[in-house]
């Protein structure tokens, strides 16, 4: 019984941590269309602002804390330059934006290894995390229910936007019909950039809270900016709620069959799973409904 | 819209599919079969090229760079010492990027274009493994520094790391005399932890341990969630760890965070040198276990001499560790047997290498007629200053053996 709440939770947390790094593709593809092969780099800023801020604050615990707000901003800034200087000429070419943000990730990464050297660095847990909490004699790491925790309020935060402020009203309008939009007086350049920023600030986020289970490297983007694409795609493009369940369902499959088989055999049929899902349901989970006809 | 979009999607999906592909198709041609051309090595002019293959990019970066660093740091010794046979070295790298394919084709380039006379680096065994082909059916000479799981032995590569009998046979005799007889076994997904795996199971059914687990991860995995609960699970008294590259952080982080430390299940680690301590974190390295042939706490003149060098040449808080020794040896062990050969051909150089010896920090070591070099065992342990303190010392070196053929409860 232990084993398989342990499990269980393992998928959960396993799919948190695919979640927070979806949610900002989800955002930037999924409302946008723009394939950004440079989401995974967004992360690798995140995690490496953590680090820089550790290093101005000695207390981890409030570092970490800290660390979340900045590697959003930092993160987002970087997100809106390249929208601004690259991707806003791309607009009619969404397929070339694979490859310029490909060339991008590519420098970023170069980037992160000239300043701060090939090896990964260490981002130091809080003692706070570092325990586990014990529930029907499973033990429940308590970093990974801080990710958890994490990952449910960036989702909660953004649920929000996009329901209930002016701002989330005017990306809906302009992810459904981007001329309609603007007829009714909407900048859809504003939106655009607000949008990108939001969406690589919360790969930021999510780049926090990786360091807490993974090490800290140039290249720590690349081992998650395939599983992001692809939930984003299974979820369905357009709905974060898509997003949500397709990540927690891949967590929980790919960890149990993980427990049973081994890790290869578990990412192989995730894989499967997948192509199987997409082909009888190439829309994804969860689809707009639309009266346009673009 | 909702048309549009999926398929923009679909078009997406295929892009990248496709993409991921292309880049497999141009580095998954290892131009390896070409026929053996003579040496174009420059013998003639005042310099001898040597080349450099380390991964520079990728998951194994975190551990090459710092071979990379020992081998140029020895290089520049011996051009200040006057160079080998007069002529200064002059080293041509290559950036393997974690790739074995690339190690193929990188090292291709360097015997038949930059036309070196031997090459220094590679360090996981696919790598080791997809390069053997070049340097045989170009008869040139690889220099591989770290240790591996033994059964191989190739007349154009030097295996100055550890074999089986130097690393972990030792460190599973440690254990039994500790008493931990119920061992868990986790690794990379490749050839060295799926080959030592089955040397260890060999060994312990031999020496009546028990194999509670084995698991491996691909190479760079960053999630360790299953292994780590099935480890706990299995009641293991001990982890012999044989993960590479920094797929180390995520494994130690999960163990540590399921409540398992140094006291109650500890790691043996063959992977985990000084430099890795860092990167993985000292809070949950402190305590566990080390197999190697070195430590930059070894006390020794020639390892004082070797540490001070390596600080100064490249930053006071960087350590030494095992691969960068033998790195540093085999540069080393190269100009010596050059000297001795008064040549740079491969088949001089074998023909006098047996018995070369070097004042190396770890101590004297002898290259053997299988080209690999006698070598003295040390288990340690990591301390509060991510350093590795020296807990057991083999009483005596110890003679490589890769094919174990002293052992008899190995049959391959």
């Amino acid at each position: 019984m232990d084993v398989i709440i342990g499990q269980l939770f393992a998928g959960l947390s396993v799919g948190s941590v695919l979640l927070l790094a979806a949610l900002g593709l989800a955002l930037t593809f999924g409302q946008m269309g723009i394939i950004n092969m440079a989401h995974g780099e967004f992360l690798m800023i995140g995690a490496y602002t953590a680090f820089v801020v550790q290093k101005g604050i000695a207390d981890a615990g409030i570092a970490l804390l800290i660390s979340i707000p900045v590697s959003f901003l930092v993160a987002g800034i970087f997100g809106v330059l390249m929208e601004e200087l690259l991707l806003r000429r791309l607009y009619v070419r969404p397929l070339d934006t694979l490859l310029v943000t490909f060339g991008v990730s590519l420098i970023l990464q170069q980037g992160a290894r000239d300043i701060f050297g090939a090896p990964a660095v260490e981002v130091r847990a809080p003692d706070w995390l570092l325990g586990s909490l014990n529930l029907f004699g499973t033990a429940l790491p308590l970093s990974r229910l801080f990710i958890i925790g994490v990952s449910i309020l960036v989702v909660a935060m953004l649920s929000a936007l996009l329901a209930f402020t002016p701002f989330g009203r005017r990306i809906r309008a302009v992810v459904l019909n981007r001329d309609l939009a603007e007829v009714t007086g909407i900048s859809s350049r504003a939106i655009d950039r607000l949008t990108f920023f939001i969406g690589s600030g919360v790969a930021g986020i999510a780049g926090v809270t990786l360091t807490l289970i993974g090490s800290t490297g140039p290249t720590l983007g690349n081992s998650y900016v395939v599983d992001a694409f692809l939930i984003v795609v299974a979820g369905g493009v357009g709905k974060l709620a898509g997003s949500v369940i397709a990540a927690f369902a891949l967590g929980i499959l790919q960890a149990g069959v993980e427990f049973q088989t081994s890790p290869s055999i578990g990412k192989i049929v995730v894989f499967v799973v997948i192509i199987v899902f997409l082909q009888i349901r190439p829309q994804g989970i969860f689809s707009f409904k639309t009266r346009s006809l673009a | 819209m909702q048309k549009t979009n999926s398929l923009i999607n679909a078009k997406a999906l295929l892009a990248v599919v496709a993409a991921g592909a292309v880049a497999v198709s141009i580095v998954g041609v290892p131009a390896a079969a070409s026929a053996a051309s003579s040496s174009c090595v420059d013998t003639k002019s005042k310099t001898i090229k040597v080349g450099f293959v380390n991964s520079l990019s990728g998951t194994m970066a975190i551990s090459e760079k710092t071979v990379f660093d020992a081998q140029t740091l020895a290089v520049n010794e011996i051009n200040k010492a006057g160079g080998v046979l007069g002529k200064k070295i002059v080293v041509v790298s290559e950036d393997g990027a974690s790739d074995p394919a690339t190690f193929a084709q990188k090292a291709q380039k360097l015997i038949q274009q930059d036309c070196v006379a031997a090459v220094f680096g590679g360090w996981t065994s696919s790598s080791r493994k997809a390069m053997l082909p070049v340097f045989e059916a170009n008869n040139s000479l690889l220099f591989y520094p770290v240790q591996y799981e033994g059964l191989e032995a190739s007349k154009n590569i030097y295996y100055t790391g550890a074999t089986t009998n130097q690393q972990i046979l030792p460190a599973l005799d440690y254990l039994k005399t500790k008493k931990l007889k119920k061992i868990f076994l986790v690794g990379s997904d490749y050839v060295f932890p799926r080959t030592a795996n089955k040397e260890i199971k060999a060994y312990a059914a031999a020496n009546g341990f028990t194999v509670v687990g084995e698991e491996y991860a691909p190479l760079g995995s960053t999630d360790f969630t299953t292994i780590a609960n099935k480890l706990k699970a299995s009641g293991a008294e001990a982890v012999l760890n044989t993960i590479n590259g920094d797929s180390n952080v995520a494994f130690f982080k999960q163990y540590g965070s399921l409540g398992l430390n140094a006291k109650n299940c500890p790691v043996i680690s063959f992977s985990i040198g000084e430099e890795e301590v860092a990167g993985v974190g000292l809070q949950y390295l402190k305590g566990q276990y080390t197999a190697w042939d070195y430590y930059q706490t070894v006390s020794s003149p020639a390892n004082k001499k070797f540490v001070a060098a390596f600080k100064k040449a490249y930053g006071a808080t960087r350590h030494t560790s095992d691969p960068m020794e033998a790195s540093y040896a085999a540069v080393n062990l190269w100009a010596l047997m050059a000297t001795k050969a008064k040549s740079f051909a491969t088949d001089d150089i074998n023909s006098v290498s047996k018995g070369i010896q070097f004042v190396a920090p770890e101590g004297t070591v002898v290259v053997n007629a299988n080209h690999h070099i006698t070598k003295t065992p040390l288990i340690g342990i990591v301390n509060g200053q991510g350093l590795i303190d020296t807990v057991w010392k083999s009483p005596k070196p110890v003679t490589p053996d890769p094919f174990l053929t002293g052992y008899s409860w190995w049959k391959n």
